[in-house]
């Protein structure tokens, strides 16, 4: 009777005990994603920069080697500019990043996504957008003033229709 | 030199041999101790495995029906199923969620008592492979799973998945775009959602199912002890600690402190504190090596057992006792009955087929012991003809003979004197007829040595020398045989003192049952059963 009650109370402890590891892993330790009195910036965009070159006219040798069905008067690559966004945070450059377009001919939208924890406060930011590798400096710029509270995320879009940058 | 090695001469490694199987099976025996070796949750985790999937579907299948599948009625659900019913939907909550935590504890200790037993090269690739997909789609499923609380915790989960998958080619970091963005995230997202959460078990049930096709009478369940005290377990946890709810997401807040189950989320902190590439890379190239496990490394595959066709009278006693399903039976050539085939692929070569086969008596006459299923390498009729021999050699009268597993307990060069021993690729293989024909060659008992139950190299060798020494399950050792001078003792690998204790105490009862039955005094009762060498 000793013995058997023996068992099961080690029985009982063992399966408590994997109760317990299972209980305490399933929620903790907690993970620290940013510290307590951080903020996120997420900049997240696609968009499609200006075509890389402008069209031009065909010379007429270069229509003559062309096949006939194939002789168009413009030439016009289909290459796009890379997207490049600049994020300053109070006038320091935070991030700074050359984005190239998808595709193999390099004439798809440009994608963009990167996390930056940031302390919480009072803020300016800046982000600066340049879509045409044409043009030098930048094209797009957006400019805020953000008080950030702990765990807030302010996301940086770059939409066309809307003006361009967009911070929310 | 002697196919079937004695235990008398210099040990040869067997898989399964290394230091880390004999820490596993020191961890192993200590909770034989508590739970017995029945109902030893570690000799089981397969079965376990199966019973907790149910328990999570019987669960779940009760949370689905109170689930509201939009952005603004999940959470809410979730929490009016959590603290409105909290008798009934928060505690189905809480085993749900920590049924689903044991179970991939469960099947990672499964992977890591087959990768420590060695048990996963050679005819196991099978078993071992289709097991390492089920890695992915249990964890799939469970990280699905958060999403749907629509938490603060669902939102980091979401948004870190995105972020992992954006690294792979082909998707992208414009992934994630669908749960930053405002409006990202539709009622119809649930929708889909729950598709996965029902879609990627359906297909872990199956790759389970996969998993166990090359075994017979597979463990698909949990003995009763061992399911109501995972049951007890998970619902004393649920009821001391339930599951709830962090507060609903919201895409422009993620909490400081994310309180993540580590049991499916862990890969998502690897990808902030390395890269999600190098998460990639570690996780799939993981699963490569899991993959790849059974072929790495020297391994010399035994021959399969092979048919003889004269001598199979269909009797079907190997395609029943056959562990992994190697045995089909199949129209016997000579046009009468059935004929057994082997699918070398499957074949363990543990010889269970030959133990089984009623062909296999080494009182039939002729100089040439033939088998209807035997190992090509050491068959039933060499191993007869060993038998003859030691008990031809001068003083070999009276002598213990032993046939012992080759995975089990070794005597090694601590071998009692006065012991014939044989070395069998299982205990399994030893046909019952070979006992009494070892006690008539002049044996004074004989002792069958086999693995710790549950322990059992080929799964079923433990049980059918039990079945069969004892008349339960043919072939049978006769009922005429003087039990009193056979002893079945299992110990596993590393118990080599009790099987030596074991030895010598029937040594001891078989001495002393000489002495009174030269005195005319029988003393059966006295030593009537099977020895137990634990």
């Amino acid at each position: 009777m000793a013995g058997k009650l023996l068992r099961y109370g080690g029985q009982g402890i063992l399966y408590l005990l994997f109760a317990a590891f299972i209980g305490y892993f399933s929620t903790a330790p907690a993970y620290q994603h940013l510290a307590p009195n951080e903020g996120l910036l997420r900049l997240s965009f696609r968009h499609p920069g200006e075509f890389a070159t402008d069209c031009r006219q065909r010379t007429a040798e270069e229509l003559a080697k062309l096949p006939p069905q194939l002789r168009a008067q413009m030439d016009c690559p289909r290459e796009r500019s890379p997207v490049h966004v600049r994020v300053e945070l109070d006038g320091q450059v935070l991030y700074d990043e050359r984005f190239q377009p998808a595709g193999l001919r390099r004439d798809g939208a440009a994608s963009g996504y990167h996390r930056l924890p940031i302390p919480a406060g009072e803020h300016r930011l800046r982000v600066q957008v340049n879509d045409n590798a044409r043009v030098k400096g930048f094209t797009h710029e957006g400019e805020r003033q953000l008080t950030i509270a702990p765990g807030q995320v302010v996301l940086i879009d770059f939409i066309a229709d809307m003006g361009g940058v967009v911070i929310r | 030199m002697s196919l079937f090695h004695s235990t008398n001469q210099r040990d040869s490694r067997v898989p399964g041999d290394g230091p880390a199987a004999r820490a596993w099976r020191v961890l192993e025996r200590a909770l034989d101790r508590v739970c017995g070796d029945r109902d030893n949750p570690l000799r089981q985790l397969g079965g376990l495995g199966f019973y907790l999937f149910w328990l999570i579907a019987v669960t779940g299948g009760y949370l689905y029906i109170f689930y509201d599948t939009s952005v603004v009625g999940a959470h809410a659900s979730v929490e009016a199923l959590t603290h409105g019913q909290w008798w009934a939907g928060g505690i189905m909550r809480s085993l749900h969620r920590y049924a689903s935590d044991a179970f991939v504890a469960v099947i990672v200790l499964h992977l890591v008592r087959e990768l420590m037993l060695g048990r996963f090269r050679g005819f196991r690739w099978y078993s071992w492979l289709s097991g390492v997909p089920t890695l992915w789609l249990a964890v799939a499923a469970g990280v699905v799973g958060y999403w749907m609380v629509w938490d603060s915790v669902a939102l980091f989960v979401a948004t870190a998945t995105m972020e992992w998958f954006g690294a792979l080619w082909g998707f992208g970091p414009g992934l994630v775009r669908n749960f930053i963005a405002k409006g990202a995230v539709s009622d119809r997202f649930f929708s889909l959602v729950v598709f996965l959460h029902i879609g990627l078990p359906l297909v872990l049930l199956l790759m389970m199912w996969a998993h166990i096709q090359r075994l017979t009478q597979p463990q698909s369940g949990t003995t009763r002890a061992v399911a109501l005290w995972s049951l007890g377990a998970m619902l004393a946890l649920s009821l001391a600690v339930p599951a709830v709810s962090e507060p609903p997401a919201e895409l422009g807040r993620l909490p400081a402190s994310v309180p993540i189950d580590w049991f499916y989320l862990a890969p998502l902190p690897a990808i902030y504190a390395a890269s999600p590439e190098l998460v990639w890379i570690a996780s799939v190239g993981l699963t490569l090596l899991l993959g790849v496990a059974p072929w790495l490394g020297r391994w010399s595959r035994p021959a399969p057992a092979q048919v003889v066709p004269d001598y199979c009278n269909g009797c079907r006693y190997c395609f029943a006792d056959c562990p992994y399903a190697a045995i089909a039976m199949a129209p016997h050539p000579s046009g009468q009955g059935e004929i057994a085939v082997v699918e070398a692929d499957r074949c363990a070569s543990c010889g269970i087929c030959a133990g089984s086969c009623p062909s296999a008596v080494p009182f039939r006459p002729g100089e040439r012991l033939v088998s209807g299923i035997d190992l090509p390498d050491l068959t039933v009729g060499v191993l007869r003809d060993e038998v003859d021999a030691a008990f031809r050699q001068p003083g070999a009268a009276g002598a213990t003979l032993v046939f012992a597993c080759r995975h089990g307990a070794r005597l090694g060069s601590a071998a009692p004197p006065n012991v014939i021993a044989f070395e069998l690729p299982c205990a399994g293989m030893l046909p019952p007829s070979f006992v009494e024909y070892g006690l008539r060659a002049g044996a004074a008992g004989v002792l069958v040595a086999a693995c710790a139950p549950g322990d059992c190299e080929f799964r079923f060798g433990v049980r059918w020398t039990d079945d069969r020494i004892a008349g339960a399950r043919e072939p049978r050792l006769r009922r005429g045989v003087d039990r009193a001078r056979v002893a079945v003792v299992h110990a596993a690998r590393n118990e080599r003192r009790a099987l030596e204790d074991a030895m010598k105490s029937f040594g001891e009862r078989l001495a002393a049952a000489a002495v009174t039955s030269v005195a005319g005094k029988s003393s059966r009762r006295e030593f009537g059963e099977s020895e137990n060498g634990r």
